[in-house]
């Protein structure tokens, strides 16, 4: 049968996320229909289109699900659900909320975060912050999953499939949109998505050294800036910069930890990135143990060095 | 503050004080700083002789649930356990924080998120709770599921990652962490939150506080007494060891460092 997955955007672009995703279900096998739903999505379905491997892109185009609330999105996914075997969606905020809602309204259980597809019903997915891997097979007759995208490639843009439009059920009006305050992180490329990230912990002591010390950085690299929680609890970084079990999991090709001290719940995040670099005054921070490149040194005195050298 | 809800929200009952039961979920989990082991086998996680504490998000609701009762803004906070024996010592550690009594439903078998919604639904259904505050994810499993299905389960309004919890009358409005930063919605009541890590700093009990729980009432019930179905719908194949990273080498000057990233792991 057929696998529903839940396009990720942000109401303006698709998400590399779906793309990802996208070629998780292509592991799982069979008809991948992609659904976006939103308010004033034609182009990001257009987007979806592209994605190698799929067969159609439904879209559902109301404003009722203009900021992708989970009870009015999951009222659409069921009303769609009867036709497939599999729904799936990368494990973004917007997946993470609507996913279990569906699966609970489905009764099936739901695979959190797989990392890897061994069958079209089995899957292994990370437990204890990554510290174990759990291969899991369903039993229901649906399978409803959200994927870790940083553990699948992206399928490539060279597709051109129809666009359905599907209408949308009648909000259940449980919940309403008052208000976002999102980051522009307007040049800077997404945090999931960038080949490199730069990272700063509670070393850096302050908001205004973090973009002193750690923004020039990131930005002759082109690359994302990530935290560690406890730079984001005392304020010196946004919230969706946290890099960590509860917060991003990134896998870049190059990753800069300055001032992390490696807590395993760090590492969570971080540590299937292909290259690590660390920059740490304590010769025995933890995050050593999984660099690939150390320093043992003032990140105040190594970054301003680094970006004056980088061209 | 109430002004704000009165144009946001044309049905809001303007003044009306609504004084909310909230019902806390809690886990016992391996303690956050722990590093687990596989079994050799790959039957599972050691857990034998491992310290165990309250799922740190759950910490966080109890302590949210608690500062509304000392705001007069909620007049009951009932802490729930699904899981062994055990549990009765987590159970313990909420009402030394300050909740007001503790159901505890014994099981030895690990539940999946389905199954721990569907009690919880059956716990929610006599208690009628305002308002259930579930973790954002226990730190064992991480499933991040139990709080949004037992939200669609009973059918209410829910919002995940809360970072604040404002209530008014018959609405809440909760401001979520998601993926670009934040996000505020506000919900009719009785709802489900999930909460996140910057909701609040939980408090350590105090001795007397803790002295004092130990007369607070706990009752016990049995699963099957909720008359459902709870048999596990995934098998767990093998549980393995990650892939071991190895430690690299260490470098001297920022010099060697650029040299290394641009010649040997060509990544600049
Ligand atoms: C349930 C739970 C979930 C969590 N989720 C996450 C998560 O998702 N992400 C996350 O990051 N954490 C998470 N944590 C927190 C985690 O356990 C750590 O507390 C946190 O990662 C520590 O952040 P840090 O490394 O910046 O700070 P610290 O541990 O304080 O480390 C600071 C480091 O900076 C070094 N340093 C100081 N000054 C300098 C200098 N001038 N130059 C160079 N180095 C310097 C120090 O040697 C030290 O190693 C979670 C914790 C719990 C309990
Ligand atoms: N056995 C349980 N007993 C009580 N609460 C639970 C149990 N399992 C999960 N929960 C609640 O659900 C949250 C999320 O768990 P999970 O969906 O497993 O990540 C936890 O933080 C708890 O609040």
């Amino acid at each position: 049968m057929a696998i529903l997955l839940l396009a990720e955007h942000d109401g303006v672009a698709l998400s590399e996320q779906t793309a990802r995703a996208t070629s998780a279900a292509q592991k799982i096998g069979g008809d991948i229909h992609v659904l976006v739903a939103g308010g004033g999505v034609s182009g990001i379905a257009g987007a979806a289109a592209k994605l190698a491997g799929v067969a159609k892109v439904l879209m559902a185009d109301d404003p009722s699900l203009k900021n992708q609330l989970s009870e009015p999105l999951a009222v659409l996914m069921i009303s769609l659900a009867g036709n497939y075997d599999t729904i799936i969606a990368p494990a973004t905020a917007t997946a993470k909320s609507v996913m279990p809602r569906v699966a609970a309204l489905l009764d099936v259980a739901q695979v959190s975060e797989i990392i890897e597809v061994v069958s079209s019903d089995t899957f292994k997915r990370p437990i204890y912050a990554g510290n174990a891997i759990q291969t899991v097979q369903t039993r229901d007759a649906k399978r409803v999953l959200t994927v870790r995208a940083a553990s699948f490639p992206a399928a490539e843009f060279t597709n051109s499939a129809p666009v359905e439009i599907v209408a949308a059920p009648a909000d259940p009006g449980l919940s309403t949109f008052v208000s976002a305050a999102l980051a522009t992180n307007i040049g800077r490329p997404d945090l999931t998505a960038a080949k490199i990230v730069v990272s700063g912990g509670r070393a850096l002591g302050s908001a205004e050294k973090f973009k002193d010390v750690i923004l020039p950085v990131a930005e002759k690299l082109g690359a994302a800036v990530g935290a560690s929680r406890a730079a984001v609890d005392s304020g010196y970084a946004p919230n969706d910069w946290q890099v960590g079990q509860t917060g991003k999991i990134v896998a870049p090709d190059l990753y800069i930890a300055c001032g992390i001290s490696g807590a395993i719940q760090h590492l969570a995040g971080m540590k299937d990135s292909k290259i690590i670099v660390a920059i740490n005054k304590d010769p025995d921070a933890p995050i050593f143990q999984v660099a690939d490149y150390g320093l043992v040194a003032d990140l105040f005195e190594v970054l301003p060095e680094f970006a004056d050298a980088l061209p | 503050m109430l002004a704000i809800f009165a144009t946001s929200s044309k049905s809001c009952a303007k003044g009306i004080e609504r004084v909310m039961k909230i019902l806390v979920p809690v886990k016992r989990v391996v303690d956050a700083n722990v590093k687990i082991r596989v079994k050799p086998d790959h039957s599972g996680v050691d857990l034998a002789n491992v310290k165990m504490t309250m799922n740190p998000f759950d910490e966080i609701s109890v302590e949210e649930a608690i500062r509304f009762k000392e705001a007069g803004k909620a007049k009951e906070v009932v802490v729930v356990s699904i899981g062994p024996g055990k549990s009765e010592e987590t159970l313990r550690s909420a009402l030394a924080m300050g909740a007001d009594r503790a159901i505890l439903i014994e099981t030895e078998e690990q539940l999946e998120p389905l199954a721990v919604a569907k009690i919880l639904k059956g716990i929610a259904s006599t208690e009628k709770p305002d308002l259930i505050i579930v973790g954002k994810q226990a730190i064992d499993d991480d499933c991040n599921q139990t709080g949004q299905m037992l939200s669609a389960l009973l059918g209410w309004a829910q919002a995940t990652f809360a970072s604040k919890i404002e209530v008014e009358a018959d609405r809440a409005k909760i401001t979520r962490e998601v993926d670009g930063g934040l996000q505020t919605v506000e919900l009719r009541l009785p709802a489900v939150v999930t909460s996140d890590l910057r909701l609040n700093e939980p408090r350590y009990a105090s001795l007397p506080s803790i002295m004092k729980a130990k007369k607070k009432p706990i009752e016990k019930k049995t699963s099957a007494e909720f008359g459902i179905d709870i048999s596990p719908r995934l098998t767990i194949l093998k549980t393995e060891e990650p892939e071991s990273r190895k430690a690299g080498v260490r470098v001297q000057s920022t010099v060697e460092l650029l040299d290394k990233l641009k010649s040997e792991a060509r990544v600049i």
